[in-house]
């Protein structure tokens, strides 16, 4: 399913206890306040292991949701931003995360630069519902997804290092 | 500044807004010098070449229908209009139903052209828009209404409710059917919780991604299994899944598959609307062996969604109600295969014992369907430390990780 130091990264992130959704009111913030909590925990951690590589913030009422991730290369950051909603039926499906400015370059992505998971990730998350949140989504997710794609798309010249790119 | 593309597209836009226009003012000129007919107030049964609803009204002489013309008293709602949907939605369209609804985020692109219905002068256009424009000059008797927006989030889903609780024929009253021909788990359970809360019956339908196999599943809140009552169910292929190659891609479709699929759910939506012949719950289509297992599931009674379960209350009270012979009818029946003509035996699924704790209980079902995957059942002790109760508040919290 995952590498070695995923897993260990997934399993020093705290685990949510509160089953609910957008659509309930007051339970959703108190689910939101654990989504934080997590998301705050998890970076805190990735920081100490000198792996920090995405920031996300969301809108008052967290249903959307934007941020930033970067992936290392060669010693040169590469940086992107990306955004999803948290659908109505969530927690019960993980949100469907999207990196536009990738849309048309690989073809690991639905329309509008939503990245395409794993077959691994629906289950895990189908299995651990409630328990898991936005910090796991990143790790299980978005992180793996960078670790494969991202080397590829520079190996086939198709992203470029935005530093390199303004200077030439 | 726009780009020559996006005038282009701006162009194909105002064209389809103008026609369509013309359409509602004066059917007969529409389109220049295209053929359009005018509306048909009632369905004839004449046989004449000019009358688009004569082999359709046969059915009643034959027998098969005894009532065709309801057709036009009811109003579907038809939610993705990609392969399956827009050919759904052609078919219904064809078939003189009174109204669709149709919903869907996406744009044609030539990518899609490897299916059926859109067109290749099309692309650049909004799915809704290109599909309502076709079908209106197939059938200008039926009224269309679209909606291009992504049903999962949370200001459109209140409007999908609204619009499937009131956009009957008659506005106010309820759609009388939903078809699901979406593409991913997100969007079913979205409908699957919208329907469960309205008690609004739906069918489901499906292409697998290696595009070889497909179903068709018919859910009435409370009675038979809701799309949260059991992992997603899927049609075996019966391709060792080591040999799948996955590399670069995301999804494959024939419009073969997607055809076939679209055509099992109408024929299911007309004989459950027309009352003819029998409604499957779950019809499966494996295009590898052209094998069709069918089965229907009761709903779970430790479904996940509450309205599920409320739903089966109600539906358990209903039938207490009824005279008793027919609830001696009902017994308790898992995995009903009411078809077995080939004389096809369960074969029992003896994992191992670990295997089973891992994974979870595996539904009976009958051969050639199966879960996507299992899920072990709940554990109270959780296998990893949870969130700490905190003092923060939200606000504090969302300013702590910015500051990060």
């Amino acid at each position: 399913m995952a590498d070695e130091a995923t897993r260990k990264a997934v399993s020093e992130i705290p685990l949510l206890k509160t089953n609910s959704g957008p659509r309930d009111k007051e339970l959703w913030v108190q689910r939101l306040r654990e989504e934080y909590l997590a998301l705050i925990k998890y970076v805190e951690n990735n920081k100490s292991a000198d792996n920090d590589w995405f920031r996300l913030e969301s809108n008052k009422e967290g249903t959307r949701w934007f941020g930033k991730c970067w992936y290392i290369h060669d010693l040169l950051k590469y940086e992107f931003d990306m955004e999803f909603d948290i659908p109505v039926t969530y927690p019960a499906t993980a949100p469907e995360v999207a990196i536009p400015e990738l849309d048309g370059k690989t073809a690991k992505m639905y329309r509008g630069g939503k990245i395409c998971l794993t077959d691994h990730f629906k289950p895990l998350w189908a299995r651990n519902v409630p328990k898991f949140g936005l910090a796991h989504l990143m790790a299980l997710g978005l992180g793996p997804w960078l670790a494969v794609e991202i080397p590829d798309l520079i190996a086939k010249g198709l992203i470029q290092h935005k530093e390199q790119q303004n200077s030439s | 500044m726009a780009t020559v593309e996006e005038l282009k597209l701006r162009v194909r836009e105002l064209e389809n807004e103008l026609i369509k226009c013309k359409q509602k003012r004066c059917p007969e000129d529409a389109g220049g010098s295209q053929n359009y007919r005018q509306r048909i107030v009632k369905m004839s049964a004449e046989v004449v070449d000019s009358n688009p609803y004569s082999r359709l009204m046969a059915l009643k002489r034959m027998g098969i229908v005894e009532d065709y013309e309801r057709i036009r008293t009811f109003s579907v709602a038809v939610v993705g209009v990609g392969g399956v949907g827009s050919v759904t939605a052609e078919m219904l369209t064809r078939c003189g139903i009174g109204k669709l609804i149709l919903f869907d985020y996406d744009k044609v692109e030539l990518a899609n052209m490897n299916r059926l219905f859109f067109q290749p002068h099309q692309a650049g256009l909004s799915k809704v828009e290109a599909a309502e424009h076709t079908l209106r000059s197939i059938n200008p008797d039926v009224s269309f209404e679209t909606h291009n927006y992504n049903i999962t989030t949370m200001d459109n889903f209140t409007h999908f409710m609204d619009r499937i609780s009131h956009g009957g024929l008659e506005e106010g009253k309820p759609v009388d059917l939903i078809l699901s021909c979406v593409d991913n788990f997100e969007a079913r359970m979205a409908i699957n919780t919208a329907c469960n809360e309205l008690g609004q019956i739906w069918m489901e339908s499906g292409v697998s991604e290696n595009a070889v196999s497909g179903h068709i599943q018919l859910i009435i809140p409370g009675e038979t299994a809701c799309f949260a009552c059991a992992p997603p169910l899927v049609v075996a292929a019966n391709i060792d899944e080591k040999t799948l190659k996955r590399e670069g891609v995301c999804a494959a479709s024939l419009p073969t598959t997607m055809g076939v699929v679209a055509g099992l759910l109408v024929q299911n939506v007309l004989k459950y609307l027309l009352g003819f012949g029998s409604v499957s719950h779950y019809l499966g289509y494996n295009a590898m062996q052209d094998f069709f297992p069918t089965m229907s599931m009761k709903a779970n009674p430790q479904c996940d969604d509450h309205y599920c379960r409320k739903q089966q209350e109600e539906y358990q009270r209903k039938q207490a109600e009824r005279p008793k012979q027919e609830v001696v009818e009902e017994e308790e029946e898992q995995v009903v295969h009411e078809d077995n003509e080939w004389g096809i035996e369960l074969v029992s699924e003896v994992t191992e014992e670990e295997l089973k704790a891992a994974s979870g209980p595996k539904p009976d079902l009958p051969e050639g369907i199966t879960v996507a995957y299992t899920i072990p059942k709940k554990e109270n002790t959780p296998d990893g430390e949870m969130v700490e109760e905190t003092e923060q508040s939200l606000e504090d919290l969302m300013a702590q990780m910015k500051r990060m």
